[in-house]
């Protein structure tokens, strides 16, 4: 463990990034705010998810800086009182959450796919990849609208986690076909290598190879897709929350935030929708960085 | 004239619209009629939409009293018998004369299976064909205010109705849609030219209307623009010239615009919120085995938890009044004294929820709309809130109308919100509508709840064939007091009407927010 981690800082990773100035802004504010997000129920002032809790009293408060403001509430209350600051944590929360969980679920079913297909070839291969290229010749917002209400129709009275559970496979599913992609391309060019023959004579399965000799030399370009399609699955999710088929409005996301706070928009009551906003742009931000800063890291030729 | 021929007239009339100065006014309203067919829902949009494409034998005028429209007179010939003599020489836009047999086939209609009029037929026993231009309309017991219950029967062709297979209402409730949906034939003021629902509503003016035009206005454009913000946007960018309802928070600065005026008034509406009590288990809620509604400390918990002055001034802005009542001022029957509600208690609120036996609440689901009463959702979020004080999870479920009104009617709801306001300005019409037991005669059309007392049935049978005004309202009276002692409803404010329009738009604005298109000038 210890000399792994050695490994890694010694490594030329762990260089590249301390040498990026870029690379680490982005990640002490990417980790600020997961750590915000993971941790909101302790580091929050409020609940805003608790309704018990709200005072409507207390409702479209400006920030605290400004006059009639409360310093209460920092960053301002919504048309609900919610504390706009808790609420940006919770929701940045459930935003980080769904786009994590969609990727993973793409990440498993896209690599699983891809190393099957480049792996299997023939008629396996292309069966999948003329699936992957119908799902390509749709817009992923529109697969997702799509899934999303079907799954509404589906289970009309879904609350909670059956919605969260259809939202993030409404944004898994159209994502899973760039991992498939990629890990074919590499997977196709790993196995003719010499050491896929070698595993080959020596009498090792299939199943094993492709598990333990050809996935982890296919992963690098999966991490760094993995990277920014977190920032994509976070976008998507604010979007279809936008649109208000995503998440359940008492448990409101970045998106469900930036939506409530657009009808106030023209009447002054600016907080509402902007703070949301900000923060949607500092962690689709930060975690892009990270991930041009981990392609360029993890590309020889740009060494 | 042939239905060629009107093509013909309608299509150089479109191309001189096109050339000379027709007057086109832009309207936007947060929501779209669920049809044009003006049996299938009773919503005022709905019908203040289709109203000016059909009209009733009895209309409103500017003040909401009655004046004649299909039927020139009217003469109670006994106490049961109404004879209306019909209006001569009217046509159906597409040419066919207006006759008695139209009023017998409209009322058929509107009593049969499908229709959500039927709260307005309901004491109907026969409708008579006295000559081509003389109907009888015969009731089972007396009914002194006959005319005012049918000023929103529309009337519609039986010739085109047969002609176009749509002889039966259209149905929401059973997803059931015909060519009364998307295409319509009435005798009104203004003909539907071009139908694209929840998109864009083409009317233009009918040549041939019986009455002189007050109004100049030749070509309405109706558009549904359901997000606050981009409506206000439009109506600031002069991509309309109407809207309504305004978002409460940018009344003031659609104000501060020199070119637009805010029309401001109270509505007769009043909202309040309805509670399953007939199922003996609630279909959406936690509780198995019994139905908590049923219990009225559990009704008078709900009822005293709701922060209802934290409502009107922070969701709704001031521009709403609370309300005891089922009928707000301004409804024949309101009895300001009545108008008190239970105080805003928590604490005394959670002890009504623990003599029940639900000490850590329960979980139940809401139905909402979010594009028909003002901040409708808003409220909703916001009654929510102060229920998850008594502990009572709310599952809100706020929908656009469309998906709404069909689940609501199908009584596929535990707790829902809705609004109502009384078609004949009266409060018989609250009662027999919302507050009466259900019958599949019409009584209890919209009491989706099914709350029940007997009393209250009686009463209301008796308040309809009265005739003395001072024992009808003590009547009234009675029967919203033992409504209110039994908590059958919720009720929670009457919202105020904003529209905003252009400072060359003239119009009425009409407390039960029916919008005639024929009382538009646009300078």
């Amino acid at each position: 463990m210890i000399a792994s981690a050695r490994r890694f800082f010694d490594g030329d990773v762990w260089f590249s990034f301390r040498s990026t100035p870029v690379a680490v802004g982005a990640a002490v504010v990417a980790l600020v705010l997961a750590f915000s997000a993971i941790f909101a129920g302790w580091v929050a002032p409020h609940n805003p998810f608790d309704l018990a809790t709200l005072e409507l009293s207390d409702a479209r408060l400006p920030p605290a800086w400004i006059e009639g403001g409360s310093s209460k509430y920092l960053l301002g209350t919504d048309d609900q009182g919610r504390d706009i600051l808790s609420a940006l944590m919770y929701g940045a929360r459930i935003s980080l959450l769904v786009g994590v969980a969609s990727v993973l679920l793409s990440v498993v079913v896209g690599v699983g796919l891809g190393l099957l297909s480049g792996f299997a070839g023939g008629k396996t291969d292309a069966l999948i990849m003329r699936v992957c290229d119908v799902m390509l010749s749709f817009p992923s917002i529109l697969i997702a609208l799509l899934i999303d209400g079907v799954g509404r129709a589906m289970f009309p009275n879904a609350h909670d986690t059956l919605a969260f559970a259809v939202l993030v496979f409404a944004i898994a599913l159209p994502g899973w076909v760039q991992y498939a992609r990629t890990v074919r391309g590499s997977t196709l060019v790993e196995r003719n290598k010499e050491y896929v023959q070698a595993a080959r004579v020596t009498g090792v399965s299939s199943l094993r190879i492709m598990r333990r000799h050809v996935l982890p030399n296919v992963l690098g370009p999966v991490l760094v897709l993995a990277t920014i399609q977190v920032a994509t699955a976070i976008l998507t999710e604010a979007t279809l929350s936008f649109l208000g088929v995503g998440v359940p409005p008492t448990q409101p996301s970045l998106g469900t935030l930036i939506r409530v706070g657009n009808d106030f928009l023209f009447s002054g009551e600016w907080w509402i929708t902007i703070f949301p906003g900000l923060m949607l742009v500092l962690i689709a931000l930060s975690v892009n960085l990270l991930g041009d800063w981990l392609r360029d890291a993890l590309n020889p030729r740009l060494r | 004239m042939t239905p060629l021929k009107s093509t013909l007239i309608a299509a150089a009339l479109a191309a001189t619209c096109g050339l000379t100065s027709a007057v086109t006014l832009r309207v936007a309203n947060q929501g779209d009629a669920t049809s044009m067919d003006p049996h299938s829902l009773n919503e005022s949009l709905q019908l203040s939409i289709t109203g000016n494409v059909y009209e009733p034998l009895v209309g409103r005028d500017k003040k909401l009293g009655l004046v004649p429209a299909l039927a020139t007179q009217w003469t109670q010939t006994s106490p049961t018998v109404w004879r209306f003599a019909l209006r001569k020489g009217v046509k159906f836009h597409d040419g066919t004369p207006f006759t008695a047999d139209d009023v017998v086939f409209s009322f058929t209609r509107a009593a049969g299976d499908g229709s959500d009029m039927k709260g307005y037929t309901s004491a109907l026993k026969e409708v008579r064909k006295i000559d081509d231009a003389t109907v009888e309309l015969e009731t089972t017991a007396p009914f002194p205010i006959l005319p005012d219950v049918i000023s929103l029967v529309y009337i519609m062709s039986k010739k085109w109705s047969e002609d176009n297979k749509a002889e039966k209402p259209v149905d929401r409730r059973k997803g059931i849609e015909n060519a009364a949906s998307f295409r319509s034939n009435g005798t009104g003021p203004y003909r539907l030219r071009e139908r694209q629902p929840t998109t864009r509503s083409v009317f233009v003016r009918h040549p041939g209307h019986w009455e002189k035009a007050e109004g100049n206005v030749d070509e309405v454009i109706f558009t549904p623009i359901g997000n606050d913000a981009t409506r206000v946007a439009a109506m600031l960018s002069g991509e309309i010239d109407m809207m309504e309802p305004v978002p409460l928070q940018d009344v003031e600065r659609l104000k501060g615009n020199a070119n637009i005026s805010v029309m401001q008034g109270p509505e007769l509406r009043t909202i309040f919120l309805g509670m399953d009590q007939k199922r003996d288990e609630l279909q959406f809620s936690s509780v198995k085995g019994k139905n908590p509604f049923k219990d009225k400390r559990v009704r008078q918990a709900f009822y005293q938890a709701i922060d209802i002055e934290a409502i009107k001034s922070r969701v709704m802005r001031n521009a709403a009044a609370p309300t005891a009542l089922m009928v707000g001022p301004g409804i024949k029957g309101f009895v300001p004294d009545m108008n008190k509600r239970l105080p805003f208690d928590t604490e005394a609120a959670r002890k009504l929820l623990t003599e029940a036996g639900y000490p850590n609440g329960f979980e139940v689901s809401m139905n909402c709309p979010n594009d028909r009463y003002v901040n409708d959702g808003e409220v909703c979020q916001a009654v929510a809130a102060s229920l998850a004080r008594i502990g009572v999870k709310i599952n809100l479920q706020a929908e656009s109308k469309a998906t709404y009104f069909p689940k609501i009617l199908r009584r596929d709801t535990s707790f829902y919100m809705l609004g109502w306001t009384p078609g004949t300005y009266d409060a018989h019409n609250a009662l027999s509508n919302l507050i009466a037991t259900p019958t599949d005669k019409g009584q209890g059309t919209f009491n989706l709840g099914a709350y029940s007392n007997p009393k209250i049935d009686d009463l209301t049978a008796r308040i309809q064939s009265e005739t003395d005004q001072a024992k009808r309202n003590a009547m009234i009276a009675e029967a919203f007091k033992l409504h209110a002692d039994d908590i059958g409803h919720i009720p929670l404010h009457q919202q105020a009407l904003a529209w905003a329009m252009k400072k060359n738009v003239s119009l009425v604005q009409l407390p039960d927010n029916f919008m005639p298109f024929k009382w538009i000038n646009v300078k």
